[in-house]
């Protein structure tokens, strides 16, 4: 068979059985086992990757030698070797950095929080990994339970009350996403006979059958990638979870739901989930844009501020989808995707270092550590300039592709959208750095010694995130559609006034509200409402409603078929 | 109507009560059985679509019933996560102090 | 396809009974109780649909082993008096719910209704392919040979959900021993029952594994079988829990996914790829996994149902 290739179980079996080998011995075994399991897991998907461009077909493999429909299959195109590469990438920092706070203390065998970080890590490692290469809409299914019961955990590991009651509301929130798309999954199985992804794309008819499971199984995956107003469980888990837990979930753990909704729209529907459905999903797309921006930029905590902000950017990935008919939409996608995750898992990095070395997480009294704590604040600020789509980051590539997608097929309001997501993203990323450059009102008392090498992990991801743009240079891959004609148009387009506007906008709007020493206060129209939104019955309300909102988007459109 | 369609809409109503359950309760606990209530109907509906699927001497497709075999395991290691959190949620004095957002 | 009888209709609206019941009791015990009835009488709507496998498992992990833990944990809120009263919610908002709800419902019962005929099914390909699985339960088949993969996830989901119960211990008691120290009557009623149903219990446990090869049955419901054994010898004050540091409580826990690995890995030497069984020897090697596979269920069954430690810690 051209393109099998026993790398794809590799990438699932290899942590999986770091997780189990590190439950079984215990004490320090798991910390030890994940420096093996680093460059393995790298080492995979770099070779993953190299395939994955040699080939010209997309690699897979028929796990036991069964065949789908009966068996169950791996599948690895471009995209699932990029998210392969950043969840090793993220890995790897991530793992070099919890050494410090979450190793096992000095003279004691076994530690609680410890024990299970190192066990749930790789946990976590191989669900992102396969739900990146399944074919199988089961095997999906099984995939983001192995993330949901990897990561839940991980937020409450301090044991304080309130991230004990983040967990559990992320817990029933994210198990009833997984109802919603177990049950789409038997809807499909009794029409089709099938879960294999490309059996049933070629398979399809358009009955209300496929339209009902569709609907109710992106929604069930848009309730646990937190897009708004499915958001409620997301601010509180990513922000009260360990610093090393929260990169991880912010950086992959919500991009794993976005992936499987590609892979349903895009290759289960080939494109045709038409015009309504696609339109309200790039709606809430914007509405999150513009309400997790505005609200970060209303938070105290520094923390907060970087959930929300994820909650923002998890927006954009979902403009794509009015735009499928290009292909570069899809790469636009896949790019932003990556780049967040780069640099989200850098921010909260970065931020933990300052907490630890702060002594707390307020975005008001960081004054002093962009001279006292330089490495971390650097760290931040490339990520800032990662997200808010500069040069020569990856979202100043992806933005392109999506811009220009959006002239292309006549959707230019998403282009107004992306401006005002900037101007305000760039707000809060120029506030933290002026907070951090302005004169303490104490003077800065260090109260941890400088880990160097927890430094490197955060900058290292950062600097990725700000280089990312290049990445086209280096690896011309035709499958993705990215040349260096692209690379040449979307530097122009980068530095043209229309791109720059937001950004010196944003800064203007930065320095404005960094002259308040006070907290923002805790008022508003947009924190009323995210208050409302997050309350459960209302989130489970809009859960349903959004399902059905898209069930009678996907049936009032234009047949395809 | 065959008894395979019967059940599977007889699923479909359950899911509709266990969602309307997890919705509205606000005790955490009957919320959790509301999950359960919820799963088991989507299982009936799994349930469904094999009897539907019997062919060549076998009463039901063994495809869909390995996988309620898997979900039914994998909802109660659910449960039992989600009790436990709520245990210790419990247990620990803080927990009990309103939100502004309200309890979870 | 046969059509519904008069029996179909009664379990079905009794379920519905039971489930409604399960949502609206005033007390928590009554709801649970109410649902442990709904699983037990959704085992006979299973063997209606022709699924006895199911059934089983249905019974055993489904109503059995959750409603244990539903009211093992009914009982300690009760105790604390955290039947706490969050502010009800108010009637607009289970207007929408109870809308919403019904429209989904109604989306699915619409799905479930056009449903095509003939329905496609893998049941003749599964059939076919069974001979060379060596085993005549299909059920079984795909859980351990097309679907194998899954099953080999899921245990590992299993060992991931049990450390996070493991992990909300408080950080003095990590390490010690789950739930609570049961007395010992020796001379009483429960202490007797016990004694007789065990090694009866343990027996059957191993029986439906062991037939599971050509009859409904399977490691996960024989795992449960014996999960619950260890929880009715640990109620009769027995045999405490181990403590959770103990390395063969981690090793057995490991065991069988580490066998399954191991011979799934062993496929692309052996057979022509991961988790391929070897051509002539299907069986033996079936249930070479299978045996450890039901052991390390069991345990992490029977551990889920336990919890965290709680006393008796490493300090």
């Amino acid at each position: 068979m051209t393109g099998a290739t026993p790398l794809l179980w590799m990438a699932v079996v290899v942590p999986m059985l770091a997780a189990v080998v590190a439950l079984a011995l215990g004490g320090r075994a798991g910390e030890r086992i994940h420096l093996v399991l680093l460059p393995a897991g790298l080492a995979i998907a770099v070779g993953i990757a190299v395939q994955a461009a040699r080939s010209e077909v997309p690699l897979h493999y028929h796990l036991g030698g069964w065949a789908p429909p009966l068996g169950v299959a791996l599948r690895a195109d471009w995209a699932s070797a990029a998210m392969l590469l950043v969840t090793a990438a993220v890995m790897c920092a991530v793992g070099l950095y919890a050494r410090g706070p979450l190793g096992t203390p000095k003279g004691v065998g076994e530690a609680r929080a410890p024990y299970a970080f190192w066990v749930l890590l790789p946990g976590v490692w191989a669900g992102l990994n396969a739900v990146f290469l399944c074919a199988d809409l089961f095997s999906g299914y099984v995939a983001l339970e192995l993330l949901t019961f990897g990561a839940v955990p991980l937020v409450c590991l301090d044991g304080r009350g309130e991230t004990l009651d983040a967990a559990l509301r992320y817990l029933l929130f994210a198990l009833l996403g997984s109802m919603l798309y177990l049950v789409g999954t038997a809807l499909l199985y009794g029409t089709y006979g099938t879960l294999d992804i490309g059996l049933l794309s070629r398979h399809l008819r358009g009955e209300p059958a496929l339209w009902i499971a569709i609907a109710l199984m992106t929604t069930g995956l848009l309730a646990k990638t937190a897009l708004f107003p499915l958001h409620l469980w997301l601010p509180p888990a990513h922000a009260g979870a360990p610093a090393p837990a929260s990169a991880v979930l912010s950086a992959l753990v919500v991009k794993a739901p976005f992936f499987l909704v590609v892979r349903l729209w895009l290759d289960v529907l080939r494109g045709g989930a038409g015009t309504p459905a696609a339109g309200l999903l790039a709606a809430l797309g914007a509405a999150a844009i513009l309400f997790g921006n505005v609200l970060a930029l209303r938070q105290a905590r520094l923390k907060l501020m970087i959930a929300y902000s994820t909650i923002a950017q998890l927006g954009y990935l979902f403009l794509i989808f009015p735009l499928a008919a290009s292909p570069a939409a899809l790469t636009g996608g896949v790019l932003q995707a990556i780049n967040h995750a780069l640099a989200k898992a850098a921010m909260f990095l970065a931020a933990g270092l300052l907490a630890e070395r702060l002594g707390h997480d307020r975005v008001a009294g960081l004054g002093g550590a962009g001279r006292a704590h330089p490495v971390p604040v650097l760290a931040f600020a490339l990520a800032g300039v990662a997200l808010v789509g500069l040069p020569p980051s990856g979202a100043f590539l992806a933005k392109w592709f999506l811009v220009s997608a959006a002239a292309q097929t006549g959707q230019s309001w998403l282009s107004r959208v992306t401006d005002v997501g900037a101007l305000l993203t760039s707000a809060y990323v120029f506030l933290v750095l002026a907070r951090a450059f302005a004169t303490p009102v104490e003077p800065l008392v260090a109260r941890t010694p400088p880990a160097r090498h927890r430094d490197a992990a955060a900058l290292a991801l950062a600097v990725l995130a700000a280089l990312l743009g290049l990445a086209p240079l280096a690896a011309p891959g035709s499958a993705s559609g990215v040349s260096q004609v692209d690379l040449g148009k979307a530097l122009a387009y980068a530095v043209s006034v229309a791109a720059l506007w937001p950004v010196a906008a944003g800064a203007a709007l930065a320095f404005a509200l960094s002259r308040r020493t006070a907290d923002p206060p805790a008022r508003g129209v947009l924190l009323a409402l995210d208050r409302s939104l997050r309350q459960w019955p209302v989130a489970g309300i809009s859960l349903a409603a959004v399902a059905l909102s898209l069930g009678a988007a996907f049936l009032l459109r234009d047949a395809r078929w | 109507m065959s008894t395979a369609t019967l059940f599977g809409v007889y699923g479909a109503v359950l899911v509709g009560i266990g969602l309307y359950g997890m919705i509205v309760q606000t005790e955490l606990l009957r919320r959790i059985v509301a999950f359960d209530v919820l799963g088991s109907g989507i299982f009936l509906i799994f349930g469904a679509v094999a009897r539907r699927g019997a062919a060549g001497g076998l009463a039901s497709d063994p495809i869909p019933q390995a996988m309620v075999i898997t979900g039914l395991v994998v909802a109660f290691a659910a449960t039992g996560v989600a009790t436990a959190l709520l245990l210790r949620l419990s247990a620990s004095a803080e927990g009990v102090a309103r939100r502004p957002e309200g309890p979870p | 396809m046969t059509p519904a009888s008069l029996l179909d209709l009664g379990i079905g609206a009794v379920a519905l009974a039971l489930a409604a019941f399960a949502g609206a009791a005033r007390s928590s015990f009554a709801a649970i109780v109410g649902f442990v009835a709904l699983g037990l009488l959704l085992a006979l709507a299973w063997l209606r649909l022709g699924a006895p496998d199911v059934a089983l498992t249905e019974v055993a992990i489904g109503g059995g082993l959750t409603g244990l833990l539903l009211i093992g944990a009914e009982r300690r809120l009760r105790a604390r008096a955290m039947a706490e009263a969050s502010d009800p919610v108010s009637t607009r908002v289970r207007v929408a719910a109870a809308v919403l709800s019904a429209g989904v419902a109604a989306g699915l019962a619409a799905a479930v209704l056009s449903l095509p005929i003939p329905a496609p099914t893998l049941g003749p390909a599964a059939l076919r392919e069974l001979p060379r699985t060596g085993l005549d339960n299909p059920v079984t088949a795909a859980l351990i040979a097309f679907r194998a993969f899954d099953t080999l996830a899921e245990k590992v989901v299993l060992l991931l959900a049990l450390v996070g119960v493991w992990s909300l211990a408080p950080d003095r008691e990590w390490g010690g021993r789950p739930g609570q120290r049961y007395p010992l009557d020796a001379d009483g009623v429960l202490a007797f029952l016990v004694r007789l149903l065990v090694p009866v219990g343990v027996v059957f446990g191993g029986y439906i594994l062991w037939v599971s090869a050509g009859a409904p049955g399977g490691a996960f419901q024989g795992g449960a079988i014996l999960a619950t054994m260890w929880l009715a010898a640990r109620m009769a004050g027995l045999t405490d829990a181990p403590r959770l540091c103990a390395s063969r409580v981690r090793w057995a826990l490991a065991a069988g996914p580490l066998v399954f690995f191991a011979a799934g890995l062993a496929g692309p030497l052996v057979a022509g790829g991961f988790l391929a069984w070897p051509v002539g020897f299907e069986k033996p090697v079936i249930v070479a996994i299978e045996i450890p596979l039901m052991l390390s269920i069991a345990a992490v069954l029977g551990l889920l149902l336990a919890g965290p430690a709680q006393r008796d810690g490493a300090r």
